[in-house]
């Protein structure tokens, strides 16, 4: 198809209007933290100052969000990917309805679901004190992406026919989802994990609601430096939360494309 | 290989039915038996309960109450397909796509807790048996459907299974490969003495392979029977009409003849007022000479270099298609008769 120069220029300028209109507040923001005084902008300086300032203030917020979200990462894969085959087995309206349940967190508010969670086990005071509690809202929240993305994977291979295959080669039901379910899921562990990892890192909603002074996340503590501290520090405290989540993204998507290319091999 | 195998099981199903969740009955309850080392075809068009018939046999599925299923006069009805040892060929395969083609082979091997060093050995000899050693090392993604085809059936074959049970295994390839891989599954099976049961909705294959058909409908057995007496004498229109090209002359029994518009043939059968004849097309033979029980007129003839077909029809408009020796002469319009041999016709 011939494409006339004007329309790919148009094209080209849209595309980039467009990507500039969402890079621009990330950049702003990020510059934001590393200037001496945002008002007097970059004229005033640059300074690592408030991100140091951020890391005094509110490491252990830090240190938590990621504990919080390996947490998670672990709960949900113990419970989602034995769900997912389970599921995926035995396709039906039931296991429609159980997919649609799971799904239900992530279409009711956060917030109304952290006071269901308060009012039911509030009461708890240990468990409510603790980070397990934000933790149970966050496995609730993420657990049907988990979910969905391990049965679509196990769909796509077919994964019934594989683990009839694998029972008449006389595998046991345990070997056959050591062996062949899971190895199989992999592309689809690994999309879901990175989502769970993702959304739990950045869960404001819930974990607003759920936490305690003592047990702070990260979008917690920077809801807090924007409401009581200098826009300086509240625009660090978003570049440390770059720092943190872009190389953990680039991670997962680099296993996930190397174990795709070795396949394709 | 072939002589430290497993002897084949004798099966035996018992009043196996099988209806669905949905309340769907794919199978009227059958009964059916299977000697050691017997290949049997399970034939029909889709639908017809072959496949579940083959998957009660399996263990992947279990018969309504009341069915049972017997290896070597052991009821197996409860056991799960890992505890039956049987060796299954899936349609798709089923291969996995996490391990390498010996990987795969070993599988079997390798769940029964043979040390990796000998499941190896063992699973490369299967390969060697199959002619596929050099893909040894390949990842399941790169072999193409014939090799797939191979690998599958190595890899049910490795476990030395007591029967193989293969779901249409030719399916998802092309005419001209499925008919060398047929030969080639044909000549296996009977070198191993393996009990098979092979499910296809194809008659050409069901014919080469079987030593048994069992033709299939609506979950029922239309006929059992070797591959002659299913071609040469099905017992129904269904059967006659399923497996190849069968010619039909409606017409009546009188004092031990066949009459219908084209004449009369002597049968041994008792007095009926509507018969019909059932033949195929190459157990006729055609005589151009007058005098001969059933005479029909030439409406078509296409050549096809060692034989010819013949579309002929009688006088009441009837037609039937049969096949001549090349050298016969024939134009349309020309009268002639034909002779059939009792022995390879069908009257129902």
């Amino acid at each position: 198809m011939q494409r006339s120069p004007l329309v790919f220029a148009l094209q080209l300028l849209v595309t980039l209007l467009a990507a500039a209109f969402l890079v621009v507040p990330a950049l702003t923001s990020i510059l934001a933290g590393l200037t001496v005084n945002y008002f007097q902008g970059v004229r005033s300086g640059l300074t690592l100052d408030w991100v140091a300032q951020v890391w005094g203030l509110y490491a252990p917020t830090i240190l938590r969000s990621i504990v919080l979200a390996l947490g998670t990462l672990a709960v949900t894969l113990v419970i989602g990917v034995p769900a997912a085959w389970a599921l995926a087995r035995k396709p039906g309206r039931m296991s429609r309805l159980v997919e649609e349940v799971v799904t239900l967190p992530v279409a009711i508010p956060g917030l109304a679901l952290a006071l269901a969670l308060i009012l039911a086990y509030g009461g708890i005071r240990e468990f409510r004190a603790s980070i397990l509690f934000i933790l149970v809202g966050h496995v609730l929240y993420t657990l049907p992406f988990m979910l969905r993305s391990v049965m679509a994977v196990l769909a796509a291979v077919d994964v019934r026919t594989l683990e009839e295959g694998a029972a008449s080669l006389g595998a046991s039901p345990w070997q056959r989802f050591i062996q062949v379910v899971v190895p199989n899921a992999r592309p689809g562990i690994l999309a879901g994990a990175l989502m769970v990892v993702t959304l739990s890192i950045g869960e404001f909603n819930l974990t607003w609601m759920l936490h305690t002074p003592l047990t702070q996340t990260l979008p917690v503590g920077l809801a807090d430096s924007y409401a009581s501290m200098r826009l300086e520090i509240a625009s660090a405290y978003t570049l440390v939360f770059f720092i943190m989540i872009v190389p953990l993204l680039i991670a997962i998507q680099m296993m996930g494309g190397e174990r795709a290319a070795k396949t394709r091999k | 290989m072939s002589n430290n195998h497993t002897p084949g099981a004798a099966i035996t199903l018992v009043g196996c039915a099988k209806t669905f969740a949905d309340g769907t009955r794919a199978l009227e309850p059958l009964d059916l038996a299977i000697a050691p080392g017997e290949t049997l075809v399970l034939l029909g068009p889709s639908g017809c309960g072959k496949t579940t018939t083959l998957r009660i046999i399996a263990g992947l599925e279990s018969p309504d109450a009341g069915g049972k299923v017997l290896f070597d006069g052991a009821d197996v009805t409860r056991l799960p397909i890992e505890k039956r040892n049987v060796g299954m060929v899936f349609q798709s395969y089923a291969l996995f796509p996490n391990m390498s083609v010996v990987e795969n082979v070993a599988y079997g091997l390798r769940v029964r807790g043979v040390a990796k060093a000998e499941r190896l050995a063992r699973a490369g000899e299967v390969l060697e048996m199959m002619r596929i050693d050099a893909l040894a090392d390949r990842r399941i993604d790169q072999l193409s459907g014939g090799q797939r085809q191979r690998v599958a059936l190595a890899r049910a074959l490795a476990v030395r299974p007591r029967v193989i049970l293969l779901d249409e295994p030719l399916t998802a390839l092309d005419a001209a490969l499925r008919e060398h891989l047929r030969a080639e599954i044909d000549g296996l099976l009977r070198r191993l003495a393996i009990t098979a049961i092979y499910v296809t909705h194809d008659q050409a294959e069901a014919l080469a392979l079987g030593d048994r058909i069992v033709v299939m409908r609506h979950g029922a057995i239309a006929q059992i029977g070797t591959p002659r007496e299913i071609y040469f004498r099905p017992a129904d229109d269904f059967v006659a009409g399923f497996v190849g090209v069968t010619n039909r002359l409606e017409g009546a029994v009188r004092g031990g003849r066949f009459e219908t518009a084209a004449g009369a043939l002597a049968v041994e059968a008792a007095d009926r007022a509507a018969a019909t004849l059932a033949f195929r097309p190459e157990t006729a033979q055609l005589c151009v000479a007058a005098g001969s029980g059933l005479r029909f007129r030439v409406d078509q003839v296409h050549f096809q270099g060692a034989r010819q077909r013949v579309l002929l029809s009688a006088a009441d408009g009837s037609r039937i298609v049969l096949e001549a020796a090349a050298e016969v002469v024939l134009s349309a319009g020309d009268e002639v008769g034909i002779a059939l041999d009792p022995s390879r016709i069908a009257l129902v």
